[in-house]
């Protein structure tokens, strides 16, 4: 247990840092960004204290908030879908999420697609229409959405392979 | 009694939910204001020393670009300070002291140590403060441009509204003739930004020259923004809206410089209306 909060604390910072030092430079193409720092959400233990993980996600978006100088949208954006992943969960992995057995490392592919698709596209919409924060711009929101979005799943996928403790 | 606190404990984790939900809302929609917001910038102790942390490494790998623009601006300076008439440099060796007469602009220069561009509302943060007598309202440009304007200060950093930002709004204008227009972004191209409200009577070109106009308090007149990309009239007929192509490369900024107006409050005291 006490290794899971170290590595989460670990993570919660160095998720942090990388996302302000490096990826938000990268501006692809002008203006995909991948959000990797939502990893951290993804990955935090299913079973643990609700509460709690409904803060640390607040804390997680308001701290890139402060760094990005964008007010409060990754931390709106970070709490909307921490407040709806054990549903997500649900709906991708099914019983073995109701059984909480559930390593994300050991899943069938589809179904960790299809959570990390889900939750990554909520968080998106959500962050790029606060920042818009008009319908005018609706096709350039649902835009920014879809490119910056597959980036993040991209990169998601490519951490998940490069830090999975089972090989399989 | 025990039944609202019951209902309380049932639904924690909802009204938890809700309450922060609410205040990260009321931050954005406080940043959606101009001009207020208060709370969270990135111009405070914590980030502005990682940013200035991390921008000492940056620094490092591009001096030779900045050494080349230095060369460059000196070269500039240098043609005019040889151009200058005799006289003029006569006169102006007798008053060898700096109170004897007033100067109107004061520039001081400062480093970016944080630069966004890739959203709709983009800041900078730069290395000085308040305690190198920076205020808000100070104007922000580089030899080859403008970049935009001190927005908040705290003691050793400050944040810049970029011209990469909707509520940026600059006072410009045509280097040929005297027609002026107001400067702003819709969003999309960081190195294109638009002058809009320009009368159609203007004289308009591809690649004329853009300047800032001396109506604000901010910036002097004739500093260079860029060249005229492309034009059309807006939907009245009567105004132009032109495509500007910045001189300055607003993904690449490193030492910037900030502009003081010496005569400022003399003048916002004339514009007071009379009580």
């Amino acid at each position: 247990m006490n290794s899971s909060i170290f590595s989460n604390i670990a993570r919660f910072f160095g998720l942090v840092f990388l996302q302000v030092l490096v990826l938000n430079n990268i501006n692809f193409l002008g203006y995909i960004n991948p959000y990797l720092y939502f990893l951290f959400i993804l990955l935090y233990p299913f079973n643990s204290n609700r509460s709690l993980f409904l803060l640390l996600a607040f804390l997680l978006g308001i701290s890139i908030d402060v760094f990005e100088d964008s007010g409060g949208i990754h931390a709106a954006a970070c709490l909307v879908a921490a407040f709806v992943r054990p549903q997500f969960l649900r709906f991708s992995f099914g019983i073995s999420y109701d059984h909480q057995t559930l390593r994300l490392s050991v899943t069938p592919f589809g179904a960790r697609l299809s959570y990390v698709f889900l939750m990554v596209m909520v968080h998106h919409l959500i962050l790029f229409s606060l920042e818009m924060f008009s319908l005018n711009h609706i096709l350039l929101i649902l835009k920014k959405t879809l490119f910056s979005g597959i980036f993040t799943i991209i990169l998601v996928f490519l951490s998940l392979a490069l830090f999975s403790k089972k090989y399989r | 009694m025990q039944q609202i606190f019951n209902f309380l404990i049932r639904n924690k984790n909802n009204i938890l939910f809700l309450l922060l939900l609410a205040l990260s809302v009321f931050l954005t929609i406080q940043t959606h204001s101009f001009h207020k917001s208060r709370f969270i910038s990135s111009a405070n102790v914590v980030t502005g020393g990682v940013y200035n942390w991390a921008n000492n490494f940056q620094t490092y790998m591009h001096l030779d670009e900045y050494n080349e623009r230095l060369i460059e601006e000196n070269k500039e300076l240098r043609n005019i300070l040889t151009n200058l008439n005799v006289s003029d440099t006569a006169i102006a060796k007798n008053y060898q002291d700096s109170t004897s007469f007033s100067r109107d602009y004061f520039f001081r220069s400062a480093q970016v140590i944080n630069n966004n561009f890739s959203k709709v509302d983009n800041y900078l943060t730069i290395n000085k403060g308040e305690n190198d007598s920076i205020e808000p309202e100070f104007g922000v440009v580089t030899s080859q441009g403008i970049i935009g304007i001190v927005d908040r200060v705290n003691n050793n950093f400050s944040r810049v509204i970029s011209i990469l930002n909707s509520r940026s709004k600059i006072n410009a204008q045509l280097s040929k003739t005297n027609h002026f227009g107001s400067l702003v972004w819709n969003g999309e191209n960081p190195n294109v930004v638009q002058l809009i409200d320009v009368p159609r009577q203007a004289p308009i070109k591809e690649g004329d020259t853009i300047i800032t106009g001396g109506k604000s308090l901010i910036f002097p007149k004739g500093l260079p923004i860029g060249s005229i990309k492309d034009f059309s009239l807006d939907p009245t007929q009567s105004y132009y809206t032109i495509n500007i192509n910045l001189f300055n490369d607003m993904t690449n900024i490193g030492y910037v410089y900030i502009i003081e107006n010496m005569n400022r409050e003399e003048i916002e005291s004339l514009n007071e209306p009379d009580e």
